[in-house]
C-alpha cells in the first residue's frame, strides 16, 4: 500500500484523484463533476452539525448490484481515501469480478469469508455525507437465509432502497425485500431499476418494471414509491441525472436521498419517556434518565408513571447540555420530579393526561432468528424498551409465506419465518402498537439458557381477553380458599426418567396427605395423554404442547386451592422452567425422582425401554431423547438410597418444614 | 428525521447506550486510550450520569512505549474529573524484551491484545466500553454496537445477536464479556465536530508544532525519547507536525501540517486523500488483518 506524503503533495488536484477518473467507462463523462465540484473550502467545517440526517437501508437479491450502489455513493461522496482506494484496487485484481477494474463491490464487503465468497453475509453500516445531509446506511444482504439481517437493518431505517436487476425484473426476492420494509413500517420506498446500462437504457424496459412493482406495492402498506433508472457501475442517475436516459424527468438517486422529506411522527405525538437508569448520586437527587420514545416534556409537566399508575409532575429537566427548559423525542435527559414517588427500570413515564395501554396479553408479529425454531407455549425474555418480562408464546395464529403474503397454519416458526401469534406476558407492561411507535412496540426475545436473542417482534393490539382476567381474580382468591382447606396450594413436579419411580412416590405422598385431609389431585403423565393431550405425539413441538396443558392445568387447580401432583418425564429445563413461571413464588415444588438409567431400565415396568432399544419407539427419552438434570430442584430423591415409602416421607417432611401443611391443623375435631 | 441535528442524535445514542450498560451489567469498564475518540467517549459518559460521576473506572494499557505528553494527559483527565485510574502492562512481555522492532506483528498482539485481556480477566470486568467506530475499517463496519465475546475473549462474527431498534441483549454466561461501542455511528468528521462544538480537551499532540522525527519506511516517527533506535543514516529534524491518529510512538506515523487548532484540524481533514488509520503500523499487514486480531480479541 502507498503512503501518501504530507498535505502539499495531497491536495485533490485533477491529476492526483483516484485513477478511477481515468479508467471510468465513458459514461462516466456524463456524471455532474462532483470530484471538481467538492473540493474543500475553509467555511464548510464547522457547521456540518446542523445538517439533518437520513437513516437507510439497500436491499436487493444476490448480484443486483448492492455493493456496488454503496460502494459508488461512497465514491461519489469522496469517503473513500487514497489508500482505500489502493486497496481495493488490489482487491480487484485478486477477487473483483469486472476484469481488474475497480470493483466498488469489494469496498464494502468487509469480511474474509465474504470477500471469499463474493457474497455479503452480515449487515454493515456505512456512513458518508453530501452538504445538504448525513447518510447512515445499513447494507442488507439479499439471501433468504439472512432475513434477520435485513429486519435488523430495517428496524432503524426511515428509508428502503430496493434494488432491481432490469435484466430480471421484479422477483420473489423483491416482494420479500418490500414486505420486510412494509412490516417494519418503512414508508419511504425508492426503487432503484440497476444495471440500465445492460438493457441499453430502454425506457420500456424501466416503464413496465414501474408498473410491475406498483402493482404489487398496492398490498403492502407502504407510503411513497420513487422509481429511478441507475447504473451502479457505470454511474448513470447517482449523483445527477444522466443523459443515456433522456426520457427520465426525475431525480438522480443522490438528489432524491438529498431531498426527500421523512417527517418523524413521534415528535407530535404524546410524551414517553421509558426510564432506563435511576440517578441517586446522594440523597437530595433522584433523576429518572432515558431517551424519550416521544413527545416533548417541560418542567411543571404532569406525568404518569406506568404500569403502576401513579402521578406527578416535572420538577427539572436535565439534557446533555445541562438543566433546559424543555426536551423533544430522541434526546437522552434525566427529569426530576415533584414527588418522591417509586419509579424504577422499565417503568415508563407518560404524558398523564395521554397515558399508553397497560396489558399482559397481545396479538404480536414475530421475525424469527435462530436455528432452534420456536415453539408455542416455551417461554422466553422479552426486551421492549428497557422492561424485561418473561412471554409465553401461544398460539400460533399463521405464519406468513414472504413470497406470496399468503398465510399458513404453523405450530412453530423456524429460523427467518414470520409468523402472528398470541403473547401472554408474565406481568403488565406499558406498550404502543408498533405502527404508532416503534420504540415502545417493537420487542427482542431473549433464549433463557443460551442468552442468544432469538426473535424479534411487533405488538399489535392488547387481547382484550388479558382485562378480564384481571377484574375476575378480585373477590374469592386463592389466599382465601387456601385459608379455608389450611393449606398453601402448590404444585409438586416429579420429574425424571421413565420407570424412576415419580407416579409410585406421588401416590404414596397422595395417600398420606389425603389421609390428613389435604384437598389434593395426581396429574399422571400416562393418564393425561389418554385424555387432554391425546392429540399430542412426541414430537419436540408436541411435548412443549403437552407441558404447557399439564402445566396450565396445575395453574388452574392451585388457583383452586389445590396441593397438586404432577408426575411427568417432563425432560427438557425450558419446559420444566416455564411451568415455574406460571406459578407464584414458592408454589413450584421441583422434585427430582434421580434414577440412574441404568436402573430404571432394568425396572422396565411397562416394557417401554426394551421397544425403544429395538426401535419400535421413537424420541424415547434416555435411549434417542436426552433428559436434562434438573440444575437446582427444590428436592432431590436418590431411589439407589431410599424406597419409595422412605421418598414420600421426605416430601411430606419437605412440605412441613415449607409451611406448605399447617402442622397444627387436625381435620378430625 | 427529527428536529435533532445530527450531533444531537448521535450523543443522545451513544448516552443511552452508556445507561444502558450500566443498568444491566455488573462491572463495566472504560478503556481509555488516551485518544480523541477515548477524549469523546469520557465526555458523553461524564454527560450520561452528571450529575453523579461516571459509575466505572478508566483503564489504559500502557505498553511501555507510550508518547510522554500521552501519560501527562491520562494522569490529569483522571485527576481532573476524580475518575479511578487502572494502568496495566503486560509485564512479562516487557520481561522478555518486547519491543515494536524486535517482534514486528506480535508486538502489539503480546502488548496490547494481551495485555488486554490480562487486564479484564484480572479484575473480572464483564463489560468493556470502547472507541471503536464503524467507519474505520471494513470489519468494524458489521461490528455490534454491543459485541459478545466468549470467556477467551474471542469474536464470533458468524454468531452475533441481531440487534433491533435500540434494544441490547446483553445478557451473558460467567466469564462471558462484551465490548461496548459507544460511538458505533461516528465518523472521523463528527468526532471532531464534537471535539470542535463542545470544546473537549484532546492530548495536544494532534496539534502541529515542532517536533523532533526521523524518516522510517517513508512514515515520520517521533524521536519521543533517547529509546528510539537511531542508524547511522538517521538524520533527526524538526518538523512541524502532528498526529491524526496515536499509537506507541515509534509505530505511529506523524503528518507534516500546520493546524495547531480543532478548525484549523478540521480544514485540513477536508484536504486528506488517506484514511486514518493509515498512520497506524498495526494494520497494515494484509486487508482481513483487523479481523484476524478482533477475533483474537482486540477491539
Amino acid at each position: 500500500m502507498a503512503v501518501r506524503g504530507p498535505v502539499a503533495d495531497a491536495g485533490p488536484t485533477a491529476a492526483q484523484l483516484s485513477p478511477l477518473e481515468a479508467q471510468r467507462s465513458p459514461t462516466a463523462a456524463q456524471l455532474s463533476p462532483t470530484a471538481a465540484q467538492r473540493s474543500p473550502t475553509a467555511e464548510r467545517g464547522p457547521t456540518e452539525a446542523q445538517r439533518g440526517l437520513l437513516r437507510f437501508i439497500t436491499c436487493g437479491s444476490v448480484d443486483d448490484g448492492k455493493s456496488s450502489l454503496i460502494g459508488r455513493l461512497l465514491y461519489e461522496s469522496k469517503m473513500v481515501f487514497d489508500d482505500q482506494f489502493e486497496a481495493l484496487r488490489e482487491d480487484s485484481r485478486k477477487a473483483g469480478t469486472r476484469g481488474g477494474e475497480p470493483d466498488f463491490a469489494l469496498l464494502v464487503d468487509g469480511l474474509a469469508a465474504e470477500r471469499e465468497q463474493g457474497i455479503t453475509i452480515d449487515v454493515a453500516y456505512r456512513f458518508f455525507n453530501t452538504e445538504r445531509r448525513k447518510f447512515i446506511v445499513a447494507d442488507t444482504p439479499g439471501h433468504e437465509q439472512y432475513t434477520r439481517n435485513m429486519v435488523t437493518g430495517a428496524s432503524t431505517a426511515d428509508l428502503a432502497v430496493i434494488l432491481i436487476d432490469a435484466r430480471k425484473g421484479v422477483l420473489t426476492q423483491t416482494r420479500r425485500h418490500s414486505y420486510l420494509a412494509s412490516l417494519l413500517g418503512i414508508r419511504h420506498v425508492v426503487l432503484a431499476v440497476n444495471k440500465m446500462d445492460l438493457v441499453d437504457y430502454s425506457e420500456e424496459v424501466f416503464r413496465r418494471i414501474d408498473g410491475e412493482y406498483r402493482e404489487f406495492a398496492r398490498h403492502l402498506s407502504q407510503g411513497a414509491i420513487t422509481c429511478i433508472p441507475v447504473s451502479a457501475v457505470a454511474g448513470d442517475n447517482i449523483t445527477s441525472r444522466s443523459a443515456n436516459t433522456p426520457w427520465y424527468s426525475g431525480p438522480a438517486l443522490l438528489q432524491y436521498l438529498e431531498s426527500v422529506d421523512v417527517p418523524d411522527a413521534v415528535q407530535g405525538a404524546a410524551f414517553r419517556l421509558p426510564v432506563q437508569w435511576v440517578n441517586r448520586p446522594n440523597a437530595e437527587f433522584r433523576g429518572f434518565a432515558g431517551l424519550i420514545a416521544s413527545g416533548t416534556v417541560r418542567p411543571g409537566d404532569a406525568l404518569r408513571v406506568l404500569p403502576g399508575g401513579r402521578t406527578s409532575r416535572v420538577a427539572k429537566v436535565f439534557t446533555g447540555e445541562g438543566e433546559s427548559t424543555a426536551a423533544v423525542a430522541g434526546q437522552s435527559v434525566t427529569l426530576t420530579l415533584a414527588d418522591e414517588i417509586d419509579v424504577s427500570r422499565g417503568d415508563v413515564l407518560a404524558a398523564a393526561d395521554a397515558p399508553p395501554a397497560v396489558a399482559n396479553q397481545f396479538e404480536a408479529t414475530i421475525i424469527w432468528m435462530h436455528d432452534e425454531p420456536l415453539l408455542q407455549g416455551r417461554a422466553y425474555l422479552l426486551k421492549l424498551a428497557t422492561k424485561t418480562v418473561t412471554a409465553t408464546v401461544a398460539p400460533i395464529k399463521y405464519r406468513v409465506n414472504v413470497h406470496t403474503m399468503e398465510h399458513l397454519a404453523a405450530k412453530k416458526l423456524d429460523l427467518n419465518d414470520i409468523g402472528v401469534c398470541g403473547l401472554e406476558l408474565n406481568s403488565a407492561i406499558a406498550f404502543e402498537p408498533y405502527e404508532i411507535n416503534r420504540t415502545l412496540g417493537g420487542f427482542i426475545l431473549i433464549d433463557r439458557m443460551s442468552n442468544n436473542t432469538v426473535g424479534a417482534g411487533l405488538l399489535h393490539f392488547a387481547l382484550r381477553r388479558s382485562q378480564n382476567v384481571h377484574w375476575q381474580a378480585l373477590d374469592v382468591n386463592k389466599n382465601a380458599r387456601a385459608r379455608l382447606s389450611h393449606q398453601k396450594p402448590c404444585v409438586l413436579w416429579f420429574t425424571g426418567l421413565s420407570g424412576a419411580g415419580k407416579s409410585t412416590i406421588a401416590n404414596l405422598v397422595e395417600k398420606q396427605l389425603h389421609a390428613e385431609g389435604r384437598h389434593t389431585y395426581l396429574l399422571d403423565g400416562d393418564n393425561v395423554r389418554h385424555g387432554l393431550n391425546k392429540d399430542l405425539g412426541f414430537t419436540d413441538e408436541d411435548r412443549v404442547e403437552n407441558i404447557r396443558r399439564v402445566a396450565e392445568v396445575a395453574r388452574l387447580m392451585v388457583d383452586a386451592g389445590l396441593i397438586v401432583m404432577v408426575s411427568f418425564i417432563s425432560p427438557f429445563r425450558s419446559e420444566r422452567r416455564m411451568a415455574r413461571a406460571l406459578l407464584q413464588e414458592g408454589e413450584f415444588i421441583e422434585i427430582f425422582v434421580d434414577t440412574p438409567l441404568g436402573w430404571a431400565e432394568a425396572r422396565d415396568a411397562k416394557g417401554l425401554y426394551k421397544k425403544a432399544r429395538l426401535g419400535e419407539l421413537k424420541n424415547f427419552t434416555g435411549i434417542d431423547s436426552p433428559y436434562e438434570t434438573p440444575e437446582n430442584p427444590e428436592l432431590r430423591l436418590d431411589t439407589t438410597l431410599m424406597s419409595p415409602e422412605a421418598a414420600a416421607a421426605r416430601v411430606l417432611g419437605f412440605l412441613r418444614d415449607a409451611g406448605v401443611i399447617d402442622v397444627g391443623f387436625d381435620p378430625g375435631i | 428525521m427529527s428536529a435533532l441535528d445530527y450531533l444531537q442524535r448521535l450523543e443522545a445514542e451513544s448516552i443511552h447506550i452508556f445507561r444502558e450498560v450500566i443498568a444491566e451489567c455488573e462491572r463495566p469498564v472504560l478503556l481509555y486510550s488516551v485518544g480523541k475518540d477515548s477524549s469523546v467517549m469520557l465526555h458523553l459518559a461524564r454527560k450520561a450520569f452528571a450529575p453523579a460521576k461516571p459509575p466505572f473506572p478508566l483503564l489504559q494499557i500502557a505498553t511501555g512505549w507510550d508518547f510522554r505528553e500521552m501519560l501527562e494527559f491520562r494522569d490529569a483527565t483522571a485527576r481532573q474529573f476524580g475518575l479511578d485510574l487502572l494502568v496495566h502492562t503486560n509485564e512479562e512481555g516487557t520481561r522478555a524484551g518486547v519491543t515494536p522492532w524486535t517482534h514486528g506483528a506480535a508486538y502489539s498482539d503480546i502488548m496490547l491484545t494481551e495485555a488486554l485481556r490480562q487486564a479484564l480477566d484480572k479484575h473480572g470486568f464483564d463489560a468493556a466500553f470502547g472507541g471503536g467506530r464503524r467507519d474505520e475499517e471494513k470489519s468494524r463496519a458489521k461490528e455490534r454496537v454491543f459485541s459478545f465475546r466468549s470467556a477467551q475473549h474471542r469474536w464470533d462474527p458468524k454468531n452475533q445477536r441481531p440487534e433491533l431498534w435500540s434494544l441490547y441483549n446483553a445478557l451473558k454466561h460467567r466469564g462471558e464479556s462484551i465490548r461496548v461501542f459507544p460511538l458505533s455511528n461516528w465518523t472521523e468528521q463528527d468526532v471532531w465536530q464534537y471535539i470542535h462544538a463542545q470544546q473537549i480537551p484532546i492530548v495536544p499532540l494532534y496539534f502541529a508544532k515542532p517536533r523532533p522525527v526521523v524518516r522510517r519506511d517513508g512514515r515520520l516517527i517521533m524521536v519521543d525519547d533517547e529509546r528510539l533506535p537511531l542508524s547511522a543514516g538517521d538524520r533527526i529534524e524538526t518538523l512541524n507536525v502532528r498526529f491524526r491518529t496515536l499509537g506507541c510512538y515509534p509505530l505511529t506515523g506523524a503528518t507534516p501540517s500546520d493546524a495547531a487548532d480543532v478548525p484549523a484540524v478540521m480544514r485540513e481533514m477536508l484536504t486528506f486523500r488517506t484514511s486514518e488509520r493509515e498512520g497506524r503500523g498495526v494494520d497494515k499487514d494484509g486487508a482481513a488483518s483487523l479481523e484476524k486480531r478482533k477475533l483474537e480479541g482486540y477491539f
